[in-house]
């Protein structure tokens, strides 16, 4: 365990070295822009807008007081999304969607000797390969959590509009309602922080991986297992830090 | 020239290498024989540097590489070309930006200048109209054709080859050799490659070091390999029923 850390530190030191060649690395940037990001956005679309949907819904049908105005439905659908929902647990889809395609494309460029390919050419693998997707995630991941948070919204709007339960402008009143800007830092950093987690730790996994098709498949297991246990963990200390 | 002295290498508990001492010469191909597991690899990954040796030098032309600055052990770097065992192409590029690759991280280049350099790489392997195949569409034969021409593309005067032969045809396999000759005699480079193929020791053997059990056994040239009188060296020769016939 304690070794293991050992050897992420090392790897991590490599690959914050500044990169060979400046043009070469903001083109891998614009790749991993696209693959870690907008290959992400479809199912980030999905989960956020039923799951806006689902937390409105479930809400409003927990509410039997009377004395309990609506427009909370509004309230607790956002402050559960912001909060919560989507810089956590959209960060551990991509942790398995992103991670175990990070873990299997450096672990197979590992044991076909890829890796080793780049070494004897004089580059420094863990900079070329992980840098990118480390920066790349840090940076597109915010915008991929802001997109879910407004789909979340809307899915609940669309939620009410079609159950009828809330009205419209309840829902709105709700979403309004004691709205404080920090909860969106909060997410925010929540957000970069697992960006660089997921990357990080399955870029490990990956670059460690020794043998064949097999042990590619077990790092990606790995990568996405350890990742999201650290998502977790680094929820509950942020939280902790942040908010207390 | 490349000379490894007193090479020692141990995993764990396992002593790979026992103090080998080799020297390799300048536009020849010099042969690492011995049989699967004999040791082939792990001494051609400690003279290229992607492991560390326990004991023991490697010299390049006079650097010795352990005792140089790590700028001259950069510079020794992108003097080194090598064809790995698969190929170890990138796959998720195609032919011409593999060839390409080394050429755009350490040369400023413009895109028509390294695209002429890799249209005479690809050509000087007989690999044309093949730019845009991505590695997933191409033979075996082919995949170290565009190896070689990636390890050429910087003008190396060390080449590294790994089982060039590992999984081709007879024929090919020939093919493959040859082309590592001529290239290593057109440019003059200090060429070593790993086999434990027989068609190649007696086709391309100009120097040859056969390893047993992780110790230098025996060296010689591809004529004396076949009238030698060491045990082991010959167990390994006259392995298939083809080379004892040849033998009579
Ligand atoms: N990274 C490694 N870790 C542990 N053992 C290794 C490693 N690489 C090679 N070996 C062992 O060293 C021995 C020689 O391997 P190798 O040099 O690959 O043989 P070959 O002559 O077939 O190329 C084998 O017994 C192999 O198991
Ligand atoms: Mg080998």
């Amino acid at each position: 365990m304690i070794r293991q850390l050992g050897s992420f530190v090392l790897l991590m030191i490599q690959a914050f070295k500044r990169p060979d060649k400046g043009s070469v690395f903001r083109k891998q940037l614009m790749y991993e822009f696209q693959s870690l990001g907008l290959e992400s956005m479809g199912i980030v679309l999905f989960v956020s807008a039923f799951t806006g949907g689902i937390a409105a819904l479930q809400t409003a049908y927990n509410i039997d007081n009377p004395l309990i105005p609506l427009y909370l439905v509004g309230f607790a659908t956002r402050q559960s999304i912001v909060l919560m929902f989507s810089p956590t647990i959209i960060s551990l889809i991509l942790a398995g969607k992103v991670g175990s395609r990070i873990a299997s494309e450096i672990g197979t460029m590992r044991v076909t000797e890829q890796i080793d390919a780049l070494k004897i050419m004089g580059i420094n693998p863990a900079n070329y390969l992980i840098l990118p997707k480390i920066t790349a995630a840090m940076i597109i991941n915010p915008f991929l959590i802001i997109f879910s948070v407004f789909i979340s919204l809307l899915g609940g709007y669309v939620a009410c509009a079609v159950s009828g339960i809330v009205t419209l402008s309840d829902y709105i009143t709700g979403l309004r309602y004691e709205f404080d800007p920090f909860t969106i830092t909060y997410a925010l950093i929540k957000t970069v922080v697992f960006a660089f987690i997921v990357t990080a730790v399955s870029g490990f996994y990956g670059y460690q991986t020794k043998g064949g098709a097999l042990d590619v498949g077990d790092s990606s297991t790995k990568a996405v297992v350890y990742s999201s246990m650290l998502i977790i963990l680094f929820d509950l200390i942020i939280t902790q830090l942040l908010l207390a | 020239m490349i000379e490894a002295r007193n090479i020692s290498k141990s995993f764990g508990d396992h002593n790979v290498l026992k103090d080998v001492s080799v020297s390799f010469d300048r536009g020849q191909t010099n042969l690492i024989i011995g049989q699967s597991g004999s040791g082939k690899t792990v001494l051609m990954k400690c003279l290229i540097g992607l492991y560390q040796a326990d004991k023991g030098q490697i010299i390049y032309d006079d650097r010795v590489f352990s005792e140089i600055s790590e700028q001259e052990q950069m510079t020794i770097r992108k003097e080194v070309g090598m064809l790995f065992q698969g190929g170890a192409l990138f796959d998720s590029k195609n032919v011409e930006e593999n060839v390409m690759f080394p050429l755009s991280m350490f040369t400023d280049q413009s895109y028509e200048e390294k695209l002429e350099r890799v249209n005479f790489c690809l050509n000087r392997v007989n690999l044309e109209n093949a730019n845009k195949l991505f590695p997933s569409e191409l033979s075996g034969g082919m995949i170290k054709r565009v190896a070689i021409a990636r390890a050429i593309s910087m003008n190396p005067k060390y080449l590294f080859c790994d089982e060039p032969n590992s999984g081709l045809d007879p024929r090919t396999s020939g093919v493959i050799d040859n082309l590592i000759k001529e290239i290593t005699e057109e440019y003059q480079i200090t060429t070593i490659v790993n086999t434990h193929d027989m068609n190649s020791v007696l086709e391309i053997g100009e120097k040859i070091a056969f390893i047993h059990q992780g110790n230098l056994w025996w060296t010689g040239n591809k004529e004396d390999v076949l009238k030698s009188d060491n045990e082991e060296l010959n167990d390994f020769i006259f392995a298939s029923e083809l080379t004892r016939r040849l033998k009579k």
